[in-house]
């Protein structure tokens, strides 16, 4: 399989601040690769320094194998999609497009060849002569995505475009944006801190923390498994308890947590007794009021204090006896649990493969 | 309160409107009837459009206009080619906590009024001046050049003198210019010339308008600076209409001229504003 891009322990400072910090990834042809982050944990530096608006301070990155360093972003085969988009005002919807074909000095006809038929693939067969603020945010999405598309680049970045949607819409862009990928077989970069909208679309992830890659991984693997503390508490939630090992056999032990329950866990590595353990668990990961027949379950007792209804995705929010952690527990809505009230004390229990348990460091 | 409201409006447009009419309109009211009237021989005062073939019989009158209107013009375009890629620098370039001093650097010449300002050039460029001293001292020259009554000087005196009211309104609409637009240019594959034609100036030209509209009508009405940097040479047109009343204290050729001044900058800027493709309230804005 081809490599679209590589980058290979690239560094960037701003005086002191370390902005990225020895990042490596390779991305082969055709893949949706997802850079997830919090603000501020250097994603837009990195995929700036791929399009060439800012320099590495340190590091190699390869474009089909072809070495970046030095070349100006308009030499690149690179193109990026700003977070709000940056189309130009002063132009229509086809002039937007031809934008970067007639850069290239291409011929008269062959641009509106080309406008139209990358206006045909994002569905906005017709819109070229409209203004730019006359379309709708989906609408100038996909303007921004042809304007990008129409010149054929190796890798197309995505800067969080989404985030200037509405709710619905973003979640509608999201699967076209997945669908479009698929059909024209560019290899799309897209950064994001919507854990949710990397998950969606990509093939693989990279989760990404003050500057370094904490887990590069398939999205399910990266729920699944995380491989570390923060992958665990980023990537969709989790239930956090601090605990200690009281005894442990070669892949499992058993965690005695602050508040004095004791649970028994799978172990991701070898561990000691007595070692000090962050504790992870879905808030799905729990059953409420599991059937007494199940073995093997950790049980505990809890009190809910809230409600929270969502939907498909609603939660209760409750506490153990005699402790104030608030814990996430997944209420499933097939109205088995309807009869769940505020302050109820309800049983719960979990299995020992779901838990994630890490050293503390 | 409809009463209240009423007599609010008045009593704020009163001072206005006073002002416009007794200072503006009625002048040139008067002005326009004197330029259309002139004496006969025997000293009787008659209509007659006499001020005005004076103005087309004369060609000192005529080419000093024309001279008048494509020197205005070419001060005009030069101090944009100026003023442009420096509110560029200061907007876009510079650390923005710099901006504000910069700024107020470009304003500082004008604390002090356009006479010093102008003696301030005459007394580098002249022939016992400070730059002919240093060129001789240097060795660049062997005896003094005198820099100073040139249509060029007149012309550097003049985008000098009209430089901050283009870079203030180009400023202001480059402030409002997303960088990322440029960014977005650039990473399309385009280069600077590209950049600069299609997305920066495009956007810029309701404030390169506007500058240009003041720049050219100071220029076109500035006595001083041509009478003093260019000295008895450069013929403006504004020379003509102070020695018609002062000098020859023909006041209605004066105000032929005066008139002929106000009609001809009118026509100027409603042909830039049409070529442009502006209209005036967007570029007043």
């Amino acid at each position: 399989m081809q490599i679209d891009l590589s980058v290979q322990n690239v560094t960037k400072r701003f005086d002191e601040f370390v902005a990225v910090d020895h990042v490596s990834f390779e991305v082969p042809d055709g893949q949706f690769f997802s850079i997830l982050g919090p603000s501020g944990c250097g994603k837009t530096t990195l995929l700036r320094m791929i399009a060439g608006l800012t320099e590495p301070t340190e590091g190699e990155i390869e474009i089909r194998g072809q070495s970046m360093l030095g070349i100006a972003p308009n030499k690149r085969p690179v193109n990026l999609i700003f977070q709000h988009l940056a189309l130009f005002p002063m132009m229509n919807v086809g002039e937007n497009i031809a934008f970067g074909l007639k850069r290239r000095a291409e011929s008269k006809s062959a641009i509106r060849e080309k406008v139209d038929v990358i206006l045909e693939r994002v569905d906005l067969a017709g819109f070229g002569a409209k203004k730019i603020d006359q379309l709708s945010g989906g609408q100038k999405q996909r303007v921004a995505i042809a304007r990008c598309l129409v010149l054929e680049p190796a890798v197309l970045l995505l800067d969080e475009p989404l985030g200037a949607l509405d709710l619905k819409l973003r979640e509608q862009m999201k699967v076209e944006l997945k669908l479009l990928q698929a059909k024209v077989g560019t290899t799309f970069v897209y950064i994001t801190h919507d854990q949710s909208e990397a998950l969606v679309m990509s093939d693989h992830v990279a989760v990404m923390n003050k500057g370094v890659f904490e887990q590069i991984d398939s999205p399910k693997n990266l729920y699944n498994s995380p491989q570390t503390p923060f992958v665990a508490q980023f990537v969709g939630d989790n239930n956090a308890w601090s605990g200690r090992i009281r005894q442990c056999d070669q892949d499992a032990a058993d965690v005695e947590t602050s508040e004095g329950n004791v649970f028994r866990t799978k172990l991701r590595e070898p561990l000691q007794s007595g070692d000090e353990v962050d504790l992870f668990l879905r808030p799905e990961a729990m059953l409420i009021q599991p059937d007494p027949s199940l073995a093997e379950l950790n049980r505990f007792e809890v009190i809910v204090k809230d409600i929270l209804f969502d939907g498909a995705n609603s939660r209760l929010l409750a506490h153990p006896l005699d402790a104030d952690t608030e814990l996430l527990i997944a209420l499933p809505q097939t109205r088995q649990f309807d009869y769940i009230r505020k302050h109820d004390k309800i049983e719960i229990g979990w299995d020992q493969k779901s838990g994630i348990c890490f050293a503390r460091s | 309160m409809k009463k209240q409201k009423r007599w609010g409006l008045y009593f704020f447009l009163t001072p206005v409107l006073l002002w416009l009419f007794l200072l503006i309109v009625l002048p040139h009211i008067d002005l326009l009837i004197m330029s259309f009237r002139s004496e006969t021989i025997d000293g009787k005062a008659i209509w007659s459009p006499a001020n005005y073939l004076n103005f087309f019989e004369e060609p000192i009158y005529w080419l000093t206009f024309v001279r008048t209107a494509v020197y205005s013009i070419l001060v005009t375009f030069l101090t944009f080619v100026i003023a442009l890629p420096l509110a560029f620098y200061i907007t876009k370039v510079v650390a923005p906590r710099f901006q504000g001093f910069l700024l107020v650097l470009l304003l500082l010449p004008f604390w002090v009024s356009e006479l010093v300002r102008v003696y301030g050039w005459m007394i580098l460029l002249r022939e016992s001046g400070v730059i002919n001293h240093f060129m001789i001292k240097l060795g660049f020259l062997n005896q003094p050049v005198e820099m100073l009554y040139r249509d060029s000087t007149m012309i550097l005196g003049l985008v000098y003198t009209s430089m901050l009211f283009m870079v203030v309104p180009i400023v202001s609409v480059l402030e409002s210019l997303d960088n990322s637009l440029i960014e977005a240019a650039y990473d399309l594959g385009a280069n600077m010339w590209t950049i600069l034609f299609k997305i920066v100036i495009p956007h810029a030209t309701p404030g390169i308008v506007s500058g240009s509209i003041v720049v050219f009508m100071l220029t076109l009405g500035n006595y001083l600076t041509p009478n003093l940097m260019g000295g008895k040479n450069s013929l403006w047109f504004t020379e003509q209409i102070y020695n018609q009343f002062i000098a020859s204290f023909n006041w209605n050729q004066g105000s032929a001229f005066g008139f002929l001044l106000l009609v001809l900058s009118s026509l100027v800027v409603w042909l830039g504003l049409k070529l442009t493709k502006q209209n005036l309230r967007k570029v007043v804005q």
